[in-house]
């Protein structure tokens, strides 16, 4: 290990505590990410409501833009970014996406199959019919 | 007024319930008595309950366990008693109490006796052993402990006034429902369980953030003690896993107060989402308990080995690997309610991968001791005892984890004892071997050793006669939770089981006395060294017990077993520099704000259980209102002037030097 890894944990920031920087870029941070977080928001309401696209890629379209919402919101508010002393914040961030891929996609891909397989009373004796 | 509570609540007319909380009443009523009149309330008041001082907090948390693994204990010795005379009749306990008995033993232990016996653990030690003063969030640590003690209370209420759930330990819907359990039990239980389950999860963010960001200087990832590694990824599941068990209660609680449709059988509900969410939680659960433990064992047996742990890293990836593999497996709890075969293949294959980690831990154990000077101590004892037991429980648990064997033993008495045998001889030999090891370095003084070891034979044995038969009448097709039964084959087994609990029973009985004994003859058995186990780990290189402080200077760590590397210097160069530089050590003040705001969330829950509205009102804004008192608070830190620090320091040293030279 290099000494520089050896006291990396010591000059760790947390998200929001990060008190070096000047005031005045750090507002600007925040008013830029606000306005790119209108501008997202206010495009999502705008494609859906027009028909100046094609019809069947305005839900790809809304999952795009929410995609590029949550990387607004990780990169000016929370803070995410790819410097050394944000590791631990990355990797709690990959951590917890993991989980919770694996918990909604495990829960969909479960319930989907239980529901196949086990039908509601009624529906069997339907069936049965 | 009062909602749904009135005298009826009371139970007077069952001899059972009253004679136990009425005896309890008693005890508890002597020891208030005892402490108001001999005067200890302002002591107590000042150096424990307001206390955020990490190793107090722990203390006090291990202190909750052990008193509530009496009542789970107690509720066992009834189960088995049942059992063993309900033969073509009804025992002693008719069904709706025996009912609430097994569901009350499920909660307690796992909620009330494993989790905080290993947060305790995990509180005490591993800010000492990162080399670090604190936790992260002292205050938070508080008030997650009287949270966690907030639910043990009112699981315990529910015993003189009401009732507890019937459901089982998880209140799986429908039965869980207002239509099937219109009673408050299940209300007992969730309110019970959202309130420790908030406590809970702010300690698992505190000792993540600790872990993370609070070690000493050189202390990297790569050199923290196993202990911290297990605690690490046990409270990462903690804060992934226990939002999920929040929030499932939560729809519960939904389903039962407001009429919504969850997990209801009508109103386009679905019971299998219960199941589903509540074991996504209920196995990263089963981890959260055994990684703290893994680490136990991994000091325990490094140390009374003698050498380092083998295979340190591939330790760490194996506790890295479960941490995130536990969360892959939760389907197999519920292999019989209709999932396809590829869904129940993958979760079953799943499954027995996540048993190929735990099994590296195992040969890792063992190559530690292999060519080891190994001292046979009562941790140690428990350590072997788990490594024999746990290997037994896992075989099991792979066994079970087949979809076509678990059709067959699902919810059988087989699968009890499955889990008994994982979790007794897992998680509870491994808090008995954590409790062994540290309590000198928590208290000052060792356990006596001639009864922690009568007590573990009995345990060990105890274990073994209880839980042995429970696989074969498994088998021989008892399912779990009966109340009485038919069949004569069942019997004789049935009855070396209650004799198994007897004799755990009688090792109990030595735990206590081993406490009572070793108080009392607590100056033979002073540990004036700080080190009574020439141990490898920061937590040996300060005092026993341990100043405020935890570390007059923080130590500079440059290797793996820090302390013991601390030591092989000393002794390479014949004295140890006791040149130090002493500073100003500012350390957090005490705050009751953890016990006042557990204070009104106990009235919360119990006004909720009991639909005492005003009440609910009251208990939240109180709590809120504690909050915002502590959020605006001026002075939270003091300061320890560093004359004082180096005289403390000193006399310390002074003292181990003098052990140290009286026994050169």
């Amino acid at each position: 290990m290099s000494d520089q890894s050896l006291e990396s944990h010591a000059t760790d920031v947390a998200p929001g505590d990060e008190g070096e920087g000047r005031v005045r870029t750090r507002i600007l941070g925040y008013v830029v990410g606000l306005g790119l977080a209108i501008v997202l928001t206010a495009t999502s309401f705008f494609i859906v409501g027009t028909d100046l696209v094609w019809q069947p890629s305005i839900p790809v379209a809304i999952v795009v833009l929410a995609i590029a919402q949550m990387g607004v919101h990780l990169v000016f508010f929370l803070h995410i970014t790819t410097g050394p002393d944000n590791t631990n914040n990355v990797l709690a961030l990959a951590f917890g996406v993991l989980i919770v891929i694996l918990v909604i996609g495990g829960s969909l891909w479960i319930m989907a199959n239980l529901n196949a397989n086990m039908m509601p009373m009624d529906q069997i004796m339907q069936m049965q019919r | 007024m009062f909602g749904k509570l009135s005298w009826s609540a009371v139970p007077l007319d069952q001899p059972i319930p009253m004679a136990a909380s009425g005896s309890v009443a008693l005890v508890i009523l002597a020891v208030l008595a005892w402490i108001v009149l001999a005067g200890h309330l302002p002591y107590l008041w000042r150096e424990w309950i307001t206390s955020v001082d990490h190793k107090r907090i722990g203390v006090m948390y291990t202190l909750l366990a052990t008193v509530m693994l009496l009542r789970g204990f107690a509720d066992a010795l009834m189960m088995r008693a049942q059992q063993a005379v309900a033969l073509h009749s009804q025992g002693f306990l008719p069904p709706e109490h025996y009912n609430q008995i097994f569901s009350a033993h499920g909660t307690i232990m796992i909620f009330f006796v494993a989790m905080p016996f290993v947060i305790g653990l995990m509180n005490l030690i591993v800010p000492l052993q990162l080399g670090v003063r604190d936790v992260a969030f002292p205050t938070l640590n508080s008030v997650g402990f009287w949270l966690t003690a907030t639910g043990a209370l009112l699981v315990n209420i529910s015993l003189v006034i009401g009732e507890f759930a019937r459901t089982g330990w998880l209140p799986y819907p429908p039965l869980s429902e207002m239509t099937y359990s219109p009673g408050v039990g299940v209300d007992y239980y969730l309110w019970s369980l959202e309130i420790s389950g908030v406590g809970t999860l702010v300690a698992g963010i505190n000792l993540v953030t600790t872990v993370l960001k609070l070690r000493t200087k050189g202390m990297t990832y790569l050199r923290m003690p196993m202990f911290c590694w297990t605690t690490l990824a046990s409270n990462l599941l903690i804060v992934a896993a226990f939002p999920i068990l929040t929030a499932t209660l939560a729809m519960l609680i939904l389903d039962r107060y407001l009429g919504f449709h969850f997990f209801t059988n009508e109103g386009g509900g679905n019971v299998m989402m219960f199941m589903n969410l509540i074991w996504a939680w209920g196995h990263p659960e089963v981890y959260i308990l055994v990684l703290p433990a893994f680490g136990i064992f991994s000091e325990v047996v490094s140390t009374f080995s003698g050498k380092a742990l083998f295979g340190y890293r591939s330790m760490v990836l194996a506790t890295m690997a479960i941490c995130v593999i536990s969360f892959m497996v939760w389907l197999h709890h519920f292999f019989t309610m209709g999932a396809g075969p590829n869904v129940n293949a993958i979760f079953g294959i799943a499954s027995m991968i996540i048993a190929v980690p735990t099994g590296v831990k195992i040969y890792n154990w063992l190559f530690t001791m292999y060519m080891g000077r190994i001292r046979f101590t009562t941790p140690m004892l428990w350590s072997i005892g788990f490594m024999v037991t746990f290997l037994l429980g896992g075989l099991t648990g792979v066994l079970v984890a087949v979809p076509p064997a678990d059709f067959l033993l699902h919810n059988s008495l087989f699968l009890v004892a499955h889990f008994h045998n994982v979790i007794i001889g897992g998680v509870l030999f491994g808090a008995f071997a954590g409790y062994t090891y540290w309590f000198p370095k928590a208290f000052g003084f060792r356990l006596h050793e001639g009864l922690g070891k009568a007590a573990f034979w009995c345990w060990l044995i105890g274990f073994y006669v209880a839980f042995m038969p429970l696989y074969v009448v498994g088998l021989l097709g008892m399912t779990r939770r009966m109340q009485h039964y038919d069949v004569p084959e069942w019997r004789p087994w049935l009855l070396v089981a209650s004799v198994g609990a007897i004799i755990i029973l009688i090792g109990i009985a030595f735990q206590i006395a081993q406490l009572v004994v070793s108080i009392h003859r607590r100056e033979e058995l002073r540990d004036h060294t700080g080190d009574p186990w020439d141990g490898r780990s920061l937590e040996w290189a300060t005092a026993s017990p341990p100043p405020v402080f935890n570390f007059a200077v923080t130590p500079d760590v440059s290797g793996e077993d820090a302390y013991w590397s601390m030591k092989e210097r000393a002794r390479r160069q014949g004295t140890s520099d006791d040149s130090v530089a002493y500073t100003d050590i500012e350390m957090p003040r005490n705050s009751p704000t953890g016990f006042i705001c557990a204070f009104f969330a106990t009235i919360m829950g119990f006004a909720l259980i009991w639909h005492i509205w005003w009440m609910v009102a009251a208990g939240a804004i109180g709590a809120f209102a504690t909050f915002v008192a502590f959020a605006w608070r001026d002075h939270d830190e003091y300061v320890i002037a560093a004359d004082d620090v180096a005289r403390i320091d000193q006399a310390n040293l002074a003292e181990r030097r003098a052990v140290m030279s009286g026994a050169g």
